[in-house]
């Protein structure tokens, strides 16, 4: 009897906990159909003037293009020198390995603060205004450890032989790279490029430090509008974020799915 | 004489020369730029001298942002256990077939925008909020209370972007347990809780401090939830350095202050490798 109690306390913590992480994401889809002009319970009437007005703003729709642009392109370096770096972790035994695995991984423990101010300061230092490319490389060192993690892990599971065997058959690495690899690693590539996108297009605090006037992303707007009040406009944008970052992981599962059933 | 292997550097090199120019020789700049002056135009003075640090220590201001900093970080590693935890364990040891998902739905805040995650909070708690609408509706309270803009609004905000970090960690090293170890304690005639005390928690123990670390280290830097949520007189470092930075352009302070964050994370992350190793906290990651 015990037992059973014991585990369904259990059972609805974790339901609590749910609940705790649901309801600020619930609450901003609730409140962005709202008629008042300020985001506050009870609710007024439903409307879809937020969406038609965030449709029309100009500012919120150059972010999204500077987002998904910054996004993507940082996707694919990040993960375009992620893929040698893995493969030099797996593959080869060399001195220093670990401190070099380390360092690579650093941009995760450095407080995202101190990579904005660094960065910054540095690039005064070398009189660089800041600019699009700036913004662009800082996400690049923000994002390049998770997609090395993902790729170095994939890597690992996937057995040499088959390297192995392509070069028994006579291909040159380039060739091996190309034929083998690249095709059992494609997974896991559409992982790392889709976290990337995720957490380039998420940043805030350090983007905060590197964006310029013309070049804001989606959350440095949202920042911005944040100064006055949180308006049903606001929480509109915030649902549409919402549908776009819960669609991306499911769109890019399936393709993933579809890839590695192709590959297999 | 082993032959110089010059491949995997080649190799790396794209990867290495990126975080050494982005982040490693910056930060050296940083560390530069904390002994140097501002001059009383804003031109920043290359003179070595220790005074910005000494302005820091200098009276209880600045000090009680950093102790502020580690309390607040300390509480959340602790609330993010006891949430983080039980959450975990359900996961481990549910045999529904909808497992799978129930984990991947826990995860799914973690993918969504950490600034809409946050501002919500003020839909929440606000005076005209969910949670103040609520409790006068069932006539508990007959004015709204104010709920927002003090530590335990910041916490909240706070656990609900560290919360998944925590749950991934412990959940990993839970399902790594070999299974065998704890029909050995049933059979040894351990009850349920003994069996948990005995073997599941102390081979879990890897995963907390894991999870515990990364929290930690998260919440000291963290800029947005104080920054929305906690309002004056609850500010953390990072707002504080933020503040110096972008605010009143005071470089030099605001560095020896970044420096100040630096060094007591990296005593916490050397002190952490020393005796777990640095890797048991990427492990959660490949996971994913």
């Amino acid at each position: 009897m015990l037992k059973i109690s014991g585990w369904s306390l259990i059972r609805l913590f974790t339901i609590m906990v749910y609940v705790f992480m649901f309801l600020p994401i619930v609450v901003v889809i609730i409140l962005s159909f709202d008629t008042q002009q300020f985001a506050s319970f009870p609710m007024q009437g439903f409307t879809l003037q937020w969406y038609y007005e965030l449709a029309q703003n100009e500012s919120i729709i150059r972010a999204f293009k500077s987002s998904i642009m910054l996004g993507a392109l940082a996707a694919l370096i990040s993960t375009s020198i992620a893929i040698p770096a893995a493969m030099a972790f797996v593959r080869y035994s060399f001195r220093g390995k670990n401190s070099i695995n380390t360092l690579l991984l650093a941009p995760i423990m450095v407080p995202e603060v101190v990579l904005g101010v660094a960065l910054l300061l540095f690039m005064r230092w070398l009189q660089q205004p800041k600019s699009f490319a700036m913004l662009l490389l800082g996400h690049v060192m923000l994002t390049l450890p998770y997609v090395l993690l993902i790729v170095q892990a994939r890597m690992v599971s996937i057995n040499n032989v088959y390297e192995e065997a392509a070069k028994s058959l006579g291909a040159n690495p380039l060739q091996t790279f190309k034929e083998v690899t690249l095709p059992l690693l494609l997974p896991a590539i559409l992982a790392g490029m889709l976290f990337a996108f995720t957490i380039s297009f998420d940043n805030i605090t350090a983007t905060l430090f590197w964006a310029t006037a013309e070049h804001q992303t989606v959350p440095v707007r949202i920042f911005g509008m944040l100064r006055h009040s949180i308006s049903p406009e606001i929480n509109a944008l915030g649902t549409v974020m919402i549908f776009f970052t819960i669609m991306t992981p499911l769109i890019a599962a399936l393709s993933i799915r579809y890839f590695s059933r192709k590959s297999a | 004489m082993k032959k110089f292997n010059w491949q995997p550097w080649a190799l790396l090199a794209p990867s290495v020369s990126a975080i050494f120019f982005l982040l490693v020789v910056p930060v050296l700049f940083v560390v530069v730029y904390s002994f140097w002056l501002r001059a009383p135009t804003g031109a920043v003075i290359p003179d070595f001298q220790f005074g910005n640090y000494a302005r820091f220590f200098e009276d209880f201001f600045y000090p009680s942002i950093l102790i502020r900093t580690i309390r607040v970080s300390l509480i959340c590693v602790f609330l993010c256990l006891i949430f983080g935890y039980i959450p975990a364990y359900f996961f481990h040891r549910s045999k529904s077939r909808y497992r799978q998902a129930m984990i991947l739905l826990i995860m799914l805040p973690f993918w969504i925008s950490f600034i809409i995650r946050t501002m919500s909070w003020v839909n929440i708690l606000g005076a005209n909020g969910f949670v103040n609408h609520a409790l006068m509706k069932i006539g508990l309270i007959s004015e709204p209370l104010s709920l927002l803009y003090n530590e335990g609004a910041v916490l909240m905000g706070l656990i609900q972007f560290l919360l998944p970090f925590m749950i991934l960690n412990i959940f990993v090293s839970l399902e790594g347990i070999d299974k065998n170890l704890l029909e050995a304690a049933r059979s040894m005639g351990c009850n349920e809780w003994q069996a948990f005390k005995e073997v599941t928690l102390p081979l879990s123990l890897p995963g907390v401090s894991a999870g515990c670390l990364l929290v930690f280290v998260l919440t000291a830097g963290t800029y947005l939830p104080p920054m929305i949520l906690g309002g004056a007189g609850n500010e953390m470092i990072a707002n504080l350095i933020f503040n110096r930075v972008i605010g009143t352009l005071d470089w030099p302070f605001g560095s020896a202050i970044s420096v100040i964050l630096l060094i007591l994370l990296g005593t916490i992350v050397w002190t952490y490798n020393r005796y777990l190793g640095i890797n048991q906290l990427f492990n959660a990651f490949k996971g994913t």
